[in-house]
């Protein structure tokens, strides 16, 4: 590449700059400490609120906890916090809420037995790609000797 | 007096595209020109039919007929027109005629445009004919639109809020362009099993570009939808619903990049033909899911069986018929191209396994809970922490090979120069990983990760375009098209990776902070619509301590659905938007408001928008270059 095609390249990535520069702020602001339940130390807050996105609100379609508004997500919310004010580790709230609802309500499916071939089909079928991609190329390359 | 004529209408389209599929398929085996003239114009006159029948029910919608239960139960004389008209596919029974018309649409432009063999066309219209048949019988039994209603009511049910948005009137169409699309090239490869005839991949691929064009535009739309309607500024949920769509586009674009091989230099015969079956296989297989009602709840589907049942059977024949087809004839194809190690021809064998694996990923997690929900009762939830790590690390790895293809010649290529050719690109990453780890927080793999990736595709495509300069225009549809992806990928890591939220009750003349901003809310007016009465919140933005421009979001009550619904207010610089939701009002009529601040997240429709034009771009080269004979199967297989 020439050097006019680089410098184009690198004011491009420059005037992305700015976007990118200012710091996100995932602590509450003042007034949103008003919302019920948040926490005042933002570590704690963050925790919570990435806790609630590993869970399903069963009563809506395919939303997590965190983002959902219905009332049986602002009851899954509470609980959470308060196992995370009881100083529980996620697995313990993890293990808490699928002996209370199931394995359904973890949005990432547990490894076990019956989920086997969901976690390994797609790398399942990527070797076996992998594999006749690799008779295929050498039966063309010993053709085309 | 519409609906009856719109019924015949249908009745007629039936019987020609009967006739189309009888006298198509009889033109791959009989040397008489006038067979094939009657699958020609039965062709017309079935899409003909299927526009009238079309027309009448949009008649009926945009009349407010409310004899006709399909426009009772989902129109509203106070929608306004443009709902009316969009409210005809918003439910099954007319989303179903749509696909019908989509299909009649292809069916016309095969018989007009179409440029392959005169015995190849035939076998495509005859099998257009087929599945026209099909699904024409499943809307007159099942899910007849044109059904009266006596007597009928004063007023209708009103079309659900969330598709009241001029977005989601057009995504369906969309969307069908792309599903459908694909039942084109299905019909020529089945064709080009019946007649044996080898040039099949050129006569198809304009159908194939635009069938990717629209599916990408439709998914690209549907994502924007979610975006600025659902109101939790996220763009894509991994939602069976929009996986259906995924899944016709991954196979579409491994079909696209295989085509080009079978077509170039005679490789992956066999192979193409069977993405061709796999990419409508994926159609029907999403239509089912979306149109089954299996996806709400296995148990739902099991208590009003008919329409599944029948979609089940209709997709059993197509796909079983067609692999059958393709199991008994494909062996004469054999050709068996010779091509070295390193070449366009391996580089696009890769792009289609790594294709197909994000494929059967989206497959799996789409169909297994369904799976292990019917058989054993066991329920699970496949969520986006599974696509996180078995889809993403697969079309990472796809990403990462993508700019070594258009590097590499036929036949014969030279890594060591393409890999070359490719330091500046190598060198463009770098400047992005250098950038984001310099200058923003928080620091994460993951988007470094895709910075660098995208970096490298922005960069390997501008190389391959300045190797082409002076070409024609549609020499740079790949290289557009790879730079697309870079571009999507760029808003997906900023938006993942940056985006602030800020959630608060506010009262009038309160401010809050997100991101760099400060907002102030200057409190909620009443407002009125043509169907709905809603709360406009009025927030200014704040300037160093000045009033800027002021945003309004709103909350909507639609009386008639008796329905809220969300309206965001989105202020965007190109590469950052504010994105701001209105919530519930409280008891001491606060209202709780939620802020976004996402970085880089227009740059993923821009992307989709820079891959449909490198589609358009290569359709535009197709459709002006002039018509060559395709080569017979025997002279290919040499």
């Amino acid at each position: 590449m020439k050097p006019r095609g680089m410098k184009a390249v690198i004011a491009f990535l420059l005037m992305m700059l700015p976007a990118l520069a200012a710091p996100p702020s995932n602590a509450p602001s003042t007034e949103a400490a008003a919302v019920a339940g948040t926490f005042s130390d933002p570590a704690m807050e963050s925790r919570a609120r990435n806790t609630q996105r590993q869970f399903r609100c069963l009563v809506c379609a395919g939303e997590n906890v965190d983002e959902s508004g219905s009332p049986f997500s602002a009851d899954v919310r509470r609980l959470i916090r308060e196992q995370i004010k009881a100083g529980q580790s996620d697995r313990q709230i993890e293990d808490f809420l699928v002996a209370r609802y199931g394995d359904v309500i973890l949005m990432r499916p547990p490894v076990q037995p019956d989920t086997w071939l969901l976690w390994l089909a797609p790398f399942l079928v990527l070797a076996m790609g992998g594999g006749v991609a690799w008779v295929v190329v050498k039966k063309a390359s010993n053709r085309s000797v | 007096m519409t609906g009856e004529l719109g019924q015949l209408a249908l009745c007629f389209a039936l019987a020609l595209s009967l006739v189309m599929a009888a006298a198509g398929l009889m033109g791959t085996r009989v040397e008489a020109q006038a067979v094939r003239r009657v699958a020609t114009s039965s062709a017309l006159g079935f899409l003909v039919f299927t526009v009238l029948a079309f027309a009448a029910l949009t008649y009926a919608f945009v009349a407010s007929d409310f004899s006709v239960a399909l426009v009772a139960g989902h129109s509203h004389t106070l929608k306004p027109l443009v709902y009316k008209i969009s409210g005809v596919w918003g439910n099954h029974e007319g989303s179903m005629l749509l696909w019908v018309l989509v299909l009649a649409l292809y069916a016309g432009m095969v018989a007009l445009l179409g440029r392959g063999g005169e015995r190849l066309t035939s076998g495509a219209l005859g099998i257009q004919g087929l599945l026209a048949a099909a699904f024409i019988l499943f809307i007159l039994f099942t899910s007849n639109p044109f059904l009266r209603l006596d007597p009928a009511p004063f007023e209708g049910a009103g079309l659900t809020p969330l598709l009241q948005d001029p977005g989601l009137a057009m995504h369906p169409p969309m969307l069908y362009a792309g599903y459908v699309g694909l039942s084109a090239a299905f019909s020529y490869a089945a064709a080009a099993l019946l007649v044996g005839e080898a040039g099949w991949a050129r006569a198809a691929r304009p159908f194939m570009l635009i069938a990717w064009i629209a599916l990408t535009c439709g998914i690209a739309l549907g994502s924007w939808w979610a975006y600025y309607e659902l109101g939790w500024g996220g763009f894509w949920g991994w939602d069976p619903v929009e996986n259906a769509s995924l899944m016709p586009w991954l196979i579409a674009t491994a079909l696209l990049h295989s085509a080009l091989a079978t077509e170039k230099s005679g490789a992956f015969r066999t192979w193409t033909l069977l993405l061709a079956i796999a990419g409508f296989s994926m159609s029907l297989i999403g239509t089912f899911l979306v149109r089954s009602g299996v996806l709400s709840s296995v148990h739902a589907f099991a208590s009003d069986p008919t329409r599944g049942f029948f979609i089940m059977v209709l997709i059993a024949l197509a796909i079983g018929g067609a692999l059958a087809l393709f199991a008994w004839r494909a062996p004469s194809l054999q050709g068996g191209a010779a091509f070295e190690p390193a070449s366009r021809e391996t580089a696009l064998l890769l792009n289609n396994v790594f294709l197909v694996a994000a494929c059967a990923c989206v497959f799996a997690g789409t169909l297994y809970p369904l799976i292990l929900d019917a058989l054993n009762q066991t329920k699970i939830t496949v969520g986006p922490p599974y696509y996180v790590i078995t889809f993403a690390p697969i079309f990472f790895a796809l990403l990462i090979l993508v700019p070594f293809g258009p590097q590499l010649g036929w036949k014969r290529g030279d890594l060591k120069a393409a890999w070359r050719s490719l330091y500046p690109a190598l060198g463009l990453a770098g400047i992005a990983v250098v950038a984001v780890l310099a200058i923003v927080s928080p620091r994460t793999i993951a988007a470094t990760g895709a910075f660098a990736v995208a970096g490298w595709l922005i960069g390997a495509s501008i190389i391959d375009m300045r190797k082409r300069k002076g070409a024609r225009a549609s020499a740079f549809a790949a290289a557009l098209a790879h730079a697309g992806l870079g571009v999507t990928l760029l808003g997906v890591a900023g938006t993942t990776a940056w985006r602030s939220e800020a959630i608060a009750v506010v009262a009038a003349g309160q401010t809050m902070a997100v991101g760099p901003y400060t907002l102030r809310f200057d409190g909620v007016t009443r407002e009125k619509g043509p169907n709905y009465i809603a709360d406009r919140a009025h927030i200014t933005l704040m300037d160093g301590g000045r009033p800027g421009a002021t945003l309004q979001p709103e909350h909507r009550f639609y009386q008639a659905e008796g329905q809220d619904m969300t309206d965001t207010a989105i202020r965007t610089t190109g590469l950052r938007d504010l994105y701001l939701a209105l919530g519930d009002e409280r008891d001491d009529g606060r209202f709780v408001l939620r802020a976004y601040v996402s970085p880089l997240t227009p740059l993923i429709w821009i992307g989709g928008l820079l891959m449909g034009l490198g589609g358009m771009l290569s359709l535009w080269g197709r459709l002006r270059a002039p018509v060559r004979e395709p080569a017979a199967m025997a002279q290919a297989a040499e």
